[in-house]
Formats: structure tokens, C-alpha cells, sequence
């Protein structure tokens, strides 16, 4: 399939909803144990919201839908995010 | 700069169309004035939106082409002939027109002046837009940081930013600008045209044992193939960062 962007394509709508940068945290696949930076995640735009599947499983490891004034963000396929804070 | 690139939630900005010039026969360089940009790194991209009357609105992301300059954000934008919204932005939009513009976004896939590490840039067809930021900025802190960009485009005539990058590849030392044609080459070129292979990128691109940066960005197919070559040539996977445009 290669009618997919990359995880860098999530950073302005996660950056709407969180104060950091989420695409450079690291995420561990639930599907197969897989970790790597959120911007190498396989991002398919073309359904009703953003389906992010891991690079290596093709697992879904995060879906964001958008709707007038609120946003769901399923991350059931993601077993965690390691995230870089500036101390 | 950096730190105000990533602090803060995200909000739009009502920008205006500071001036709009051709890049090439189908791809325009819109220049906008985004009141209080915070600055960006070079890698980073946009959001754009558009809403019509109706409530209807469309967002697409483009890479920013520019070093920070003030409230200045360039895009090279490629008018997809059925998108819905680059031939608005290229035929459409007028100086001194409004959108909604948010950024910059996006950490991943920056190059720091400060990293000592040789870097080679892959671009595809538009893909140069975020490279030429990378190749702007670091003649903007007078680095000395080798640089080789391999740029593969169909023709001649699709060279975008044909002429600085022509100058640059003469001024600005420790750049190297290797142009490839996928369809038809320029007279007297030493190569025929054809696709970006193993042999060029080895050729043009800093060996593994470097241990550079790699920045490819294009057409996902392109992108997918390019890096599968680095990986294959021995490169670090994570060294190798990506940017497809679908």
C-alpha cells in the first residue's frame, strides 16, 4: 500500500490537543512490541478521521477523529509513549 | 527559537498572502505574513486551512521552504491538477488574501545547525521544499556542516529553485547539489535520464561509515524506495528520516 504519509503528518492536530511535540515520542506497538518515533507511523488520511499503523506489524497504534468542537484519540493499539520533556 | 517552536498548545493564525511568484510551470512560491510566528527549524511544516461559507473546511500540510525571517513563511506548493486545495492557493489566492495558517509543527524531521554530523538530502519532485529550509538555514549560521543533496526531477524545467541552488552549489562551501532526470535531461548531460537508483545514491550521497543524517523527502513510492536504499547500503534506519507527501 503506499497511499500513506508519515507520523510528522499528525503534528499540527496532536500539537492542537497536547502542549508538547508528540511525534518525536517514542511508542511501543501493542501488535508486536515494535517501538519507534511517532513520525515513522504509516498515517492513512483517506477515512473519516487520521489511522496511524505501525511501520513494521501494520497494526493500528493510534486513530484521531476530528468533529465540531471536540477530538477522539483511540490509542488502544499503543502499549506506550515515551515522551522527551526539556527539563 | 527552538523552544518556542515546541511550547504551547497549537492555535490558527489568521495569515495574509504577502507575495506569490512562479517556481515552475506548475508549482508556485507563496510567500505569507503569519502575525506572531514564533520562528521555526528547518524540517518543520504548516497547516493550512481553507473554509468556505457553508462552514465546509479542508486542511493540508506544507513543508516551510524558508529560513525564519520574521512573520515571513514561504511554501513551495506542487498544484495538484484534482486536489482541492493547491490550484486555490497557486490560481486562486490573491496578495493580500487571508487564511488560516498554524506551526510550525512537527520535531522530527528538523536538522539542527548545532549537529556536527554530514548530512544528505533526497529530494523527489516538491520534496525539495523542506531541504532547501535545511539548505537555507545553515548558510544563514555560516556552517560549515557537509551537505550533499541529490534532487531527482522529471525535466529541466521542474527545477524548483533552479537558480539559487545553482548559485549556492558554486558559493556556499561544503554543499554539494546533484541533480537527477527521471524523464528527460538537460543537452549535453553526461547521464540519460532515468529513475534515482543504488549507484547514484552511493555515488552523491555520504557513505554509512560517515554515519550521516539522511533527509528524504517526495512522493511516498519515491520516498520508500530511497530509503530502503540507504538501509540497504548499510545506513542506520533511524538515521534515515522520512517526510512522504502521499
Amino acid at each position: 500500500m503506499s497511499d500513506h504519509v508519515d507520523g510528522n503528518a499528525l503534528a499540527g492536530d496532536l500539537r492542537e490537543i497536547f502542549a508538547v511535540d508528540l511525534t518525536v515520542a517514542t511508542g511501543q506497538c501493542a501488535g508486536c512490541g515494535y517501538r519507534g518515533s511517532v513520525a515513522t507511523l504509516r498515517v492513512y488520511q483517506n477515512a473519516p478521521g487520521l489511522v496511524a499503523r505501525c511501520p513494521h506489524c501494520e497494526e493500528v497504534v493510534l486513530r484521531l477523529v476530528r468533529a465540531p468542537g471536540r477530538a477522539w484519540l483511540d490509542l488502544r493499539g499503543t502499549v506506550s509513549l515515551e515522551i522527551p520533556l526539556s527539563s | 527559537m527552538a523552544r518556542a517552536a515546541v511550547s504551547g498548545r497549537l492555535t490558527w493564525r489568521v495569515s495574509s498572502l504577502a507575495s506569490s511568484d512562479e517556481l515552475t510551470s506548475s508549482a508556485r512560491r507563496l510567500v505569507f505574513e503569519v502575525p506572531g510566528w514564533p520562528g521555526h527549524l528547518p524540517g518543520q511544516h504548516v497547516d493550512v486551512r481553507l473554509t468556505a461559507e457553508d462552514g465546509y473546511s479542508v486542511q493540508r500540510s506544507y513543508s516551510i521552504s524558508s529560513a525564519p525571517d520574521g512573520n515571513l513563511v514561504e511554501l513551495a506548493v506542487q498544484r495538484v491538477d484534482d486536489g482541492e486545495v493547491s490550484p486555490y492557493l497557486c490560481d486562486v489566492l490573491t496578495v493580500g488574501s487571508q487564511l488560516e495558517l498554524r506551526g510550525p509543527v512537527g520535531g522530527w524531521f528538523v536538522w539542527r545547525a548545532t549537529d556536527p554530523a554530514p548530512v544528505t538530502l533526497v529530494a523527489g519532485g516538491s520534496g525539495i521544499a523542506p531541504l532547501m529550509a535545511m539548505v537555507r538555514v545553515r548558510a544563514l549560521e555560516g556552517s560549515r556542516v557537509p551537505f550533499r543533496l541529490v534532487y531527482s526531477v522529471r525535466t529541466p524545467e521542474d527545477v524548483m529553485f533552479a537558480d539559487e541552488l545553482r548559485r549556492r552549489a558554486r558559493e556556499d562551501p561544503g554543499l554539494d547539489v546533484r541533480l537527477v532526470y527521471t524523464r528527460r535531461a538537460p543537452e549535453g548531460s553526461p547521464e540519460p535520464p532515468g529513475r534515482l537508483g543504488v549507484a547514484t545514491l552511493n555515488t552523491y550521497g555520504w557513505p554509512a561509515e560517515f554515519n550521516p543524517h539522511v533527509f528524504v523527502c517526495g512522493p511516498t513510492g519515491f520516498v520508500e524506495t530511497v530509503s530502503d536504499v540507504f538501509v540497504a547500503l548499510g545506513h542506520d534506519p533511524r538515521r534515515v528520516r522520512t517526510e512522504r507527501f502521499g
